[in-house]
């Protein structure tokens, strides 16, 4: 809680006053294991999630009876790939309620990042929330709470998009949405809001059933399903030969695109096709051309195990990776980690990303997402936003973390505080120079704007970039 | 500086004490403490190497107060990539649980802290260009600052290496 106080508090200053230099720097630094465990320990104390869903009564919880949230003295759940995982050597940490792995016994955490952004890394992220929505509401409800033009998105395409908060259009979430038929929409949340998302989308959709009638939406969240990220160069060299030609759809990965998703099986070392077909989408959080791989359990608990085994079969090529390479991947990459990087206390434009409001969603005469008057406003005037997301690139020394103060350099003798560091580290694939994520005022977010940033007693010289720092591989038509 | 004083939490409660770590460190290649390897000259005191919950080792020359301090190779290990090492000035006078540098991974930033009183003489200049000799030899070259230590009796208060070993063995 201390450094979600200290993100906040270093937000409010961003618009309001100066005065923080010299104040207690309790997020700096922290632990060893801050950015994995901050998104865990900043929650809100939870109640166990399953108590949630029985109360909402919703979602189909088919598998796991009980899966607990992230008080510290609950014990945490566990993936279906946590045996490969130990077995592996993974350092597990635990992660919004759920122990995962930092990082494995056979590299380093800046070995593996880099082995990501030459070869190809295989990462489980089951931890995270899917859901799937439909019904002849789920399109409305999902353009109420979200900016996004889906009733434009085709079948079998996804969108990165944020979950809008009632009123102040703060981010709740974010998310991105796939529509896999005329009115049935697959998504993906993170793990760390779990409780909150599934308040907030209870509520929404109890409010639209109530209009609609019960029948409007169907929500489930899919207990029995795995997802891994395959991402790297190599995964799509990886992932082809894998592929079993029984699938209905096209085999080609080739003509799957960034943004697309395939339902496809997969072919097992006996030869036999898995049981299911996997959900297969060119998607990812490392900047690297890659698949997140829906699968399901359901009638067969080892398949995520089994799944997971083919990526590993050439050690040449994939390997395990962690929380701590998707980290430092994710930022070169100029991606947000929620709670970190925005929150509710930002909306889209605050936060850089504008570009989820759709298009046809900009007339204030028809508007209806959540916040829309005022993100509506931000985007029509963007001198109103009083903070924004920006890159920096920062001069050789100590890295400038989370919760690092960012200072106009203005007049050196009196550094003013106009901003604080949201994520920050050595970037590994630029040989360690200082990569850092901040909310800076309204005006001083223009690229190549020279600032400084106070790590403990330093204040190191700062700029402003575009980002991302490490330019995106996505496979796109060409 | 107080307020970065009060800041600044013992290596163990940041990096290294808490309980994921333990698990971590179960998964990692086995803590191998030097014993029978190490070959400093200085080997009849031994008994001088002191050991603190937080991680950090402080050795003794010698007959003399001048000591060095560093962080354990157990820490290393648990750290990981060392990126950046920040060294004190030279005259810094610090009191025991002090901060005396910090050593940064590319995830996070750890404080060492010095185990006893004393001033600093030093910071080891090699770590500037080469902050990876922590990771390579966190007991040896990777030694992090020398300090003129103010009454070498304080060290006695310290762990031996038994009981380090102890506190990090489970």
């Amino acid at each position: 809680m201390a450094s979600a106080r200290t993100f906040r508090k270093g937000v409010d200053l961003v618009a309001a006053r100066s005065s923080a230099l010299h104040a207690p720097r309790a997020s700096i630094g922290s632990t060893l294991l801050r950015r994995e465990l901050s998104s865990a320990v900043r929650a809100a104390p939870r109640t166990p999630s399953a108590r949630l869903t029985a109360r909402v009564a919703v979602p189909q919880v088919k598998t796991q009876a009980v899966r607990y949230a992230s008080s510290s003295s609950e014990p945490l759940a566990k993936t279906q790939l946590y045996d490969l995982h130990e077995a592996h050597g993974a350092k597990m940490v635990p992660f919004a309620g759920y122990s995962m792995p930092l990082q494995y016994a056979d590299l380093s955490h800046v070995e593996s990042h880099m082995w990501t952004r030459e070869k190809a890394s295989l990462f489980d992220v089951s931890h995270m929330v899917q859901h799937h929505l439909s019904g002849p509401g789920a399109m409305n409800l999902l353009m109420k709470v979200t900016p996004s033009s889906l009733d434009k998105l085709a079948p079998n395409t996804s969108t990165l998009s944020c979950l809008l908060e009632v009123g102040t259009g703060g981010i709740v979430d974010d998310t991105v949405i796939t529509r896999r038929g005329e009115d049935s929409f697959y998504f993906v949340t993170n793990a760390g809001r779990r409780t909150e998302d599934l308040a907030f989308l209870q509520a929404e959709i109890e409010a639209y059933r109530a209009e609609h009638g019960a029948d409007s939406i169907k929500w489930d969240i899919l207990e029995d399903r795995a997802l891994v990220a395959l991402q790297g160069p190599k995964a799509a060299s990886v992932l082809q030969p894998l592929i079993n030609a029984s699938s209905a759809a096209s085999t080609d990965l080739s003509t799957l695109y960034f943004g697309n998703c395939r339902e496809l099986y997969l072919t097992l070392p006996d030869g036999s096709a898995t049981p299911h077909p996997l959900l297969i989408s060119r998607t990812g959080y490392t900047g690297e051309d890659g698949f997140e791989i829906s699968i399901p359990t359901s009638g067969a608990p080892n398949l995520p195990e089994q799944v997971v085994n083919l990526f590993l079969t050439d050690k040449d090529t994939v390997r395990l990776a962690g929380l701590a390479a998707r980290d430092s991947l994710r930022l070169e990459a100029g991606m947000c980690l929620y709670g970190h990087d925005i929150s509710t206390a930002q909306t889209p434009p605050d936060a850089a990303l504008g570009w989820v409001v759709g298009r046809d969603r900009r007339d204030p005469a028809t508007a209806n997402f959540n916040g829309a008057s005022v993100i509506l406003s931000q985007l029509a005037s963007p001198k109103s936003l009083t903070q924004r997301r920006i890159g920096l690139s920062v001069e050789k020394g100590p890295p400038a973390r989370e919760g690092a103060v960012v200072v106009d350099l203005a007049d050196p003798a009196n550094p003013v505080q106009v901003g604080v560091v949201t994520s920050g580290l050595p970037s590994p694939s630029l040989g360690g120079q200082n990569i850092a994520m901040a909310y800076v005022k309204n005006g001083l977010h223009k690229k190549g704007t020279q600032l400084g940033v106070q790590v403990r007693k330093k204040v190191l010289k700062a700029s402003v970039v575009g980002m991302p720092w490490v330019e995106s591989k996505f496979h796109r038509p060409s | 500086m107080s307020a970065v004083a009060r800041s600044i939490r013992p290596f163990a409660s940041r990096a290294l004490a808490q309980k994921p770590l333990a698990s971590a460190c179960r998964a990692a290649p086995a803590f191998r403490f030097p014993r029978g390897t190490r070959s400093f000259s200085q080997s009849p005191l031994a008994q001088v190497k002191k050991y603190t919950e937080s991680h950090e080792w402080i050795e003794l020359v010698d007959g003399t107060n001048t000591a060095k301090i560093g962080i354990t190779k157990y820490a290393a290990n648990s750290l990981g990539d060392v990126v950046f090492v920040e060294l004190p000035e030279a005259d810094l006078e610090v009191s025991a649980g002090e901060p005396v540098g910090a050593v940064e991974s590319v995830k996070s930033a750890s404080d060492v802290l010095s185990p006893v009183a004393g001033k600093v003489i030093r910071g080891n200049n090699v770590l500037e260009d080469n902050a990876k000799t922590i990771n390579a030899s966190p007991e040896g070259e990777g030694w992090i600052a020398e300090i003129e230590v103010s009454d070498a009796a304080e060290l006695e208060a310290l762990l031996d290496e038994a009981a380090y070993n102890e506190t990090i063995d489970h």
